[in-house]
């Protein structure tokens, strides 16, 4: 499905415009991180990026073929993973059957997933007594198991402690070394720094830098993105 | 204070005697409204669901609507059905009124509202929570509707306890629809109302711990399947 | 086995319940009557025999007279059986019935509070008593439903001399429900009443009434049974509706409706023989 093409892309809500006529094109193979501080519209690009909102204006397109092999061309990982009230096992497999994917097969992949997230002792557990890196974790799972072409992360690591960031980080890289597109945002200067190969700054609304990450941080083409850097960029 | 002494005596008695027509009238009350919240479940869950889920013009007046025929008065209801099934009436033909089926169609009716406004409740809350990675899942509105049952079964299970609550408790509808006879369609509530107008009201009394009880024992069964299960389940 | 399953299973097993077959194929007629022969006990006691002999099931739902006709009049019902010869005649006008059949009478009586504040008791004068309950304005419950007894209480104030309607103060209560809520209204309130001997003579919460007047011939209550007709309504189970009004005025079924007492005492008077009843 990839390149994915974003011409000229707004998004209102209420009166007011959160995305303000951004335009970028997503291909294969880089991980792009979309950096920015709070209320830039990070979170709401993703969505559109995804299919969860429409653009008010503008088109997205996704330019490549659909690959029949992957059980779901997309994915996504939220801030706070939801889980059902049913064994993490289970919820892996829920994805799974949405998309078609026979019982015996389902099976064997959520096990392997599972096991490769480091969650194979807790598989049986109901997913919601798990603790929140864990089920973030379970959420990171669920979605590989669809094998996405892309993976849609939004700020999955906001409410971690240190140690399970460090996990979700090495997960993230292990998905993208099977193959997956990862687009995820965050305001997190170090985590930009470690998982990005290309950087998209976000700033109110609008694609104020997009540039490949050694040469956004050593020079960034805007003042905001310069401010952002050293911290101090305001709330907004 | 002798009145209510006299009626645990009353109910004691009553359930030691094995009396053949209590137990009849119990087990009558217990069928019909046990039916009529299973029917209403069946109705009232995909209903509230769909109401939960979709958005549609004119919804807001809907919800209005729905949540208003929570609080809809038996005896009104007992009137309308008795309208329809009297042979007088347009369902006259199936020859209905004054069995338990007529009391099964109008509790059913009765309930049906509740258990659709209170799950639709319950449902939007958990849709908030659900919506987004439902979706970005692939989960079409039936799946996620289905997923959504299945999550709330927990807080649904008290929804369809207080429709049967309410069920088992109403006699307005069911004594005109039924016509309180004896042996065919005589039931806990209606009992009492005899009995009460008769006088006897330690009768009435002894009856009335009876149902009450009744009610309480399954409403500690579910809820002791429910702990379990939670424990179980998360 | 894992809660899930259990909880699954005990559902089935009420569906199962509920679904179960209740009542049977048998052949069964419908019967609009009247609070006093229901609450009182005489179906209790007579429709068993019935039912024994024919294998007839009759299911009776009780209501007042004006209810118990319309009801017939919605061709809800197979037979009516009320107490209110002038209702009853109408009914038959309006071309409802087939014919009427008198089947037995019981008087009815004023009960009230002992301490008795109108001053009536012992007499058999039942127009002297009425009159004396409206000049002492003491409190007097009233069916006000229509019902056979209803009609009955109406009809005597009018012999009277009161127009009751026109003349009621608030010593005047009326209820609009049956015989048995009356009887409680009048216990707690030491309220007279006009009450069937029979509904008084099972009544168990009579607090400080006790029968006041009674044995005037105008108390007299006349018990009627009709068939609903099957011309106007074509449900309706004529041949076995027959048979239990036929039972009803049969010496068969007479004996029944005699034996029937409480306390030793007699409620209902055959007489379905008397012609001009």
């Amino acid at each position: 499905m990839l390149p994915l093409i974003l011409e000229d892309v707004s998004f209102a809500a209420g009166g007011r415009a959160i995305i303000d006529r951004v335009s970028c094109t997503f291909t294969a193979g880089p991980r792009t991180l979309i950096l920015g501080p709070n209320g830039s519209g990070k979170s709401v690009l993703m969505r559109l990026c995804h299919g969860l909102l429409t653009p008010t204006s503008g088109r997205i397109v996704w330019r490549g073929s659909r690959d029949d092999l992957r059980p779901r061309a997309q994915a996504m990982v939220f801030q706070r993973p939801v889980m059902l009230r049913r064994a993490a096992f289970a919820n892996v497999t829920y994805g799974l059957a949405l998309a078609g994917v026979g019982k015996a097969d389902r099976d064997e992949r959520a096990r392997e997933v599972l096991d490769a997230v480091g969650l194979g002792r807790v598989a049986n557990r109901p997913a919601r007594v798990l603790s929140g890196g864990e089920q973030q974790k379970l959420a990171l799972a669920r979605a590989w198991a669809l094998e996405p072409e892309v993976l849609f992360l939004d700020e999955p690591t906001a409410n971690l402690d240190p140690a399970a960031t460090r996990e979700v980080e090495r997960i993230v890289d292990q998905i993208h070394e099977s193959g997956t597109k990862i687009v995820m945002t965050t305001h997190n200067l170090g985590q930009a720094r470690r998982l990005a190969d290309e950087i998209l700054f976000m700033s109110g609304g609008r694609l104020a830098d997009h540039a490949p990450v050694e040469r956004f941080f050593a020079q960034p083409s805007t003042a905001e993105a310069a401010a952002f850097i050293k911290g101090e960029l305001p709330w907004t | 204070m002798g009145d209510v002494t006299s009626a645990f005596d009353e109910a004691v008695r009553l359930i030691f005697a094995a009396d053949g027509t209590l137990y009849g009238i119990v087990l009558l009350s217990l069928q019909v409204s046990l039916t009529a919240v299973a029917v209403a479940t069946a109705i009232g869950l995909p209903l509230g669901a769909a109401l939960a889920i979709r958005r549609f013009p004119g919804r807001p007046v809907l919800l209005v609507a729905l949540n208003a025929l929570m609080g809809l008065p038996p005896v009104v209801v007992g009137l309308v059905v008795y309208l329809l099934l009297s042979r007088a009436g347009p369902l006259g033909e199936l020859g209905l009124l004054f069995t338990p089926t007529a009391m099964v169609i109008a509790q059913a009716i009765l309930v049906t509202p509740i258990i659709a406004g209170l799950s639709r409740q319950v449902l939007e809350d958990a849709w908030h929570e659900y919506e987004e990675q439902l979706r970005s899942l692939g989960a079409t509105a039936s799946r996620a509707a289905a997923t959504l049952l299945w999550d709330t079964r927990y807080s649904l299970v008290t929804v369809v306890l207080a429709g049967f609550g309410r069920a088992a408790a109403e006699v307005g509808a069911v004594i005109i629809v039924g016509g309180n006879i004896d042996g065919v369609t005589r039931v806990m509530t209606t009992a009492i109302s005899l009995e009460t107008s008769k006088g006897d009201l330690p009768l009435a009394l002894g009856l009335g711990l009876i149902l009450v009880a009744v009610v309480v024992l399954i409403n500690a069964a579910a809820q002791i399947i429910k702990t379990a299960a939670a424990r179980r389940y998360g | 086995m894992d809660v899930t399953t259990r909880f699954a299973q005990l559902a089935c097993l009420l569906v199962a319940l509920a679904c179960a077959p209740s009542a049977t194929a048998q052949q069964f007629i419908t019967v609009a009557s009247t609070t006093s022969t229901e609450q009182s006990g005489l179906f209790g006691h007579i429709l068993p025999i019935f039912e024994r002999k024919t294998g007839i099931e009759v299911r009776v739902v009780a209501l007042g007279t004006g209810q118990a006709l319309d009801l017939a009049r919605r061709g809800d019902a197979d037979v009516v059986f009320v107490h209110a010869k002038a209702a009853e005649e109408q009914f038959l006008r309006e071309g409802h019935g087939v014919r009427r059949f008198p089947v037995m009478y019981n008087d009815f009586v004023i009960v009230g509070p002992k301490a008795d504040p109108a001053g009536i008791a012992g007499g058999d004068d039942t127009l002297e008593a009425l009159r004396k309950i409206k000049s002492a304005a003491a409190a007097f419950v009233s069916r006000g439903d229509r019902s056979g007894t209803h009609i009955a209480e109406v009809d005597l104030w009018t012999m009277a001399g009161v127009d009751i309607e026109k003349e009621k103060g608030p010593w005047y209560r009326e209820t609009g429900q049956g015989m048995g809520p009356a009887l409680n209204t009048a216990s707690s309130m030491n309220a007279y009443l006009l009450s069937d001997r029979a509904t008084w003579l099972a009544f168990r919460n009579r607090g400080e009434l006790a029968v006041l007047v009674e044995g005037d011939k105008r108390l007299m209550n006349q018990y009627g049974v009709m068939l609903v007709s099957p011309d106007k309504h074509p449900n309706v189970k004529r041949a076995q509706g027959q048979a239990f009004i036929d039972w009803l005025v049969s010496p068969e079924g007479q004996a029944a409706i005699a034996e029937y007492t409480i306390g030793g005492e007699q409620l209902f008077f055959p007489n379905a023989n008397d012609a001009g009843a």
